[in-house]
């Protein structure tokens, strides 16, 4: 595999290959930023990866009062899973548990498309036949009576089936303190593009996969080519220089939010250099048979 | 594209059903196709070019260049276009309109926007009793779209409300939203006696209140981001009824004589 250098750092010639999802935005307010930042917190905790947790969820940006449609100040979420009904399954549930149970929360829809996930129109029946609909043009929304007021919630949300999922960059350095500080970086880099997120813990995977493993009972198991502590004993992907290894993911509501995203975040890895980050970076893919959208990393190099 | 104009020539001699002038209807006639059209409502034929002269134009948007208090069923079954008065309407204005936009800026007599579906309906002036109400035998009023009065309304206005909004700038008289279904009633200005006499579930926003009836039980003041949103909403017609919507509201559920899951809400 040849690599292109750039700032010291080695880009691999090889590209992520990712999957289509289904995705949805929601942007829920509250009172306060920090309590609009808790309910979104809240509703996006454990929902790393489908393979566990059922859907990948995360913020994608803070939204200013001016911006949102009670005027409060907001978050907007990005939630994806593999199928819509599991989608709706985790959409409601996890609006249900996290969202309208959170203080002062109201709950919008911030994706507008043909096809729609129910949403308030699940949630009503919490208000026990107090529930009270609301319409005003094209918006439908439900008021529910709780404890400190109303819950607020939007009927539906708009489902989007052109979202993709698993885009990725592997960060490879010397030692821990500079492989983190270049994924630090890459995120930071990444939060900024709408319509994306990093489902993963702050943005960043230490547990890289592989397909398979050799106990029956599971489909995936550590990613051994890329475990520094193995190097000398498995077909390694690793250079005698490289000593860590960290992953971002991101998933988008469409394939160019994926490659912006991915375009930031080698910008930033590249900016810092190898002298002070990342001394190599690649991308998972699993030959290019699987998934259908690959982002090659040549074509997103600054 | 210019609009499809009609100029008044002559004072109506009888009461007038302009229910065939609409957008979707005249697509595509001659200005000779349409003079010919009937519009009376007695035995004495009356056709559109006995009234009016017509400049031609795209039926998309339509102008009566002077209105009068015989026009009935300005813009009654609108789908689509636009349909602008420059003067005062007859009773039906904008009835059982689905889409599209009417404008009156004139007075609008009783039954304006009497069950209407969708669409947009903005009086300038006053509006007669039974503003957006079900016509004899019918058992919903208006049942979705927004009826925006600049002017005051008459009795039992938004009566049998089902959906959609309703905004009232000026004053209203009593009874107003007399046996309200759902929906949403906004009054900026003074209403008469009894408002929300029987009404089931639905929001009236009075900014103004009169003594309410001892079938409305107060529940308080609560945070709600309802008025929020609907106040933001609000802002594009009415600088008022955003204003109204950001102030505190108390909240009265009623009315307890019958389902009691509506609610008056009024200045705190």
């Amino acid at each position: 595999m040849r690599a292109m250098i750039k700032n010291g750092v080695r880009v691999d010639e090889t590209f992520a290959e990712a999957f289509p999802m289904r995705g949805t935005a929601l942007t829920i307010t509250a009172p306060s930023k920090r309590w609009a930042r808790q309910a979104a917190v809240t509703m996006t905790g454990f929902a790393t990866s489908v393979i566990g947790c059922g859907c990948e969820a995360s913020i994608d940006c803070e939204v200013e009062p001016r911006d949102t449609p009670d005027g409060r100040p907001g978050v907007r979420v990005l939630i994806f899973a593999m199928s819509s009904k599991d989608l709706q399954t985790q959409l409601v549930n996890r609006v249900g548990q996290c969202v309208l149970t959170s203080p002062g929360s109201a709950c919008f829809a911030d994706l507008r498309s043909e096809e729609e996930l129910k949403l308030g129109d699940l949630l009503r029946y919490f208000g026990d036949g107090w529930q009270i609909s609301k319409k005003f043009g094209d918006r439908h929304f439900w008021r529910i009576p709780v404890m400190d007021g109303e819950f607020l919630c939007e009927a539906t949300t708009g489902l989007t089936k052109a979202a993709v999922g698993g885009g990725n960059l592997l960060i490879l350095g010397t030692d821990y303190e500079k492989t983190l500080r270049a994924a630090e970086a890459a995120v930071d880099a990444m939060n900024e593009v709408r319509d994306a997120i990093m489902p993963f813990p702050g943005g960043i995977v230490r547990s890289g996969s592989k397909v398979g493993s050799k106990y029956k009972a599971l489909h995936a198991s550590t990613n051994d080519a890329f475990c520094p502590s193995l190097k000398g004993g498995v077909a390694t992907e690793l250079d005698d220089d490289i000593g860590c290894v960290l992953e971002i993911v991101i998933d988008g509501l469409t394939e160019a939010a994926v490659a912006d995203a991915m375009r930031a975040g080698l910008a930033a890895i590249v900016k810092l250099g190898s002298r002070n980050g990342a001394s190599r970076v690649s991308a998972g893919n699993y030959g290019g048979k699987l998934g259908p959208f690959h982002f090659h990393l040549k074509d997103l190099l600054p | 594209m210019n609009p499809l104009v009609f100029t008044l020539k002559v004072t109506p001699p009888q009461r007038l059903d302009l229910s065939p002038l609409l957008p979707h209807r005249l697509a595509g006639k001659s200005s000779k196709d349409i003079a010919a059209i009937d519009l009376a409502t007695t035995r004495e034929k009356l056709a559109v070019g006995d009234l009016f002269r017509i400049r031609a134009g795209s039926a998309e948007e339509i102008r009566f260049e002077v209105g009068s208090e015989r026009f009935d069923g300005v813009g009654q079954g609108l789908q689509q276009g636009r349909l602008v008065v420059a003067g005062d309407v007859g009773v039906n204005a904008g009835r059982k309109m689905t889409g599209g936009e009417l404008v009156i800026f004139g007075n609008a007599g009783p039954y304006a926007g009497s069950a209407m579906a969708g669409g947009r309906l903005e009086i300038i002036g006053d509006a007669g009793d039974f503003l957006a109400a079900p016509r004899e035998g019918e058992i919903h009023g208006m049942t979705g779209g927004l009826l925006v009065l600049r002017g005051t309304a008459g009795q039992r206005a938004g009566d049998r409300l089902r959906r959609g909004t309703i905004l009232i700038e000026g004053d209203a008289g009593d009874w107003l939203g007399s046996r309200l279904i759902a929906g949403t009633l906004i009054v900026l200005g003074r209403s008469g006696v009894s408002p929300g006499y029987l009404m089931r579930r639905g929001t009236i926003v009075l900014a103004k209140p009169p003594a309410l009836s001892p079938t409305f039980v107060d529940c308080g003041t609560f945070a709600s981001a309802f008025a929020a949103v609907f106040g933001r909403f609000l802002l594009a017609e009415s600088r008022g009824a955003a204003r109204l919507f950001r102030a505190p509201l108390r909240r009265f559920a009623g009315d307890m004589a019958v389902l009691g899951k509506g609610e008056i809400f009024v200045p705190a």
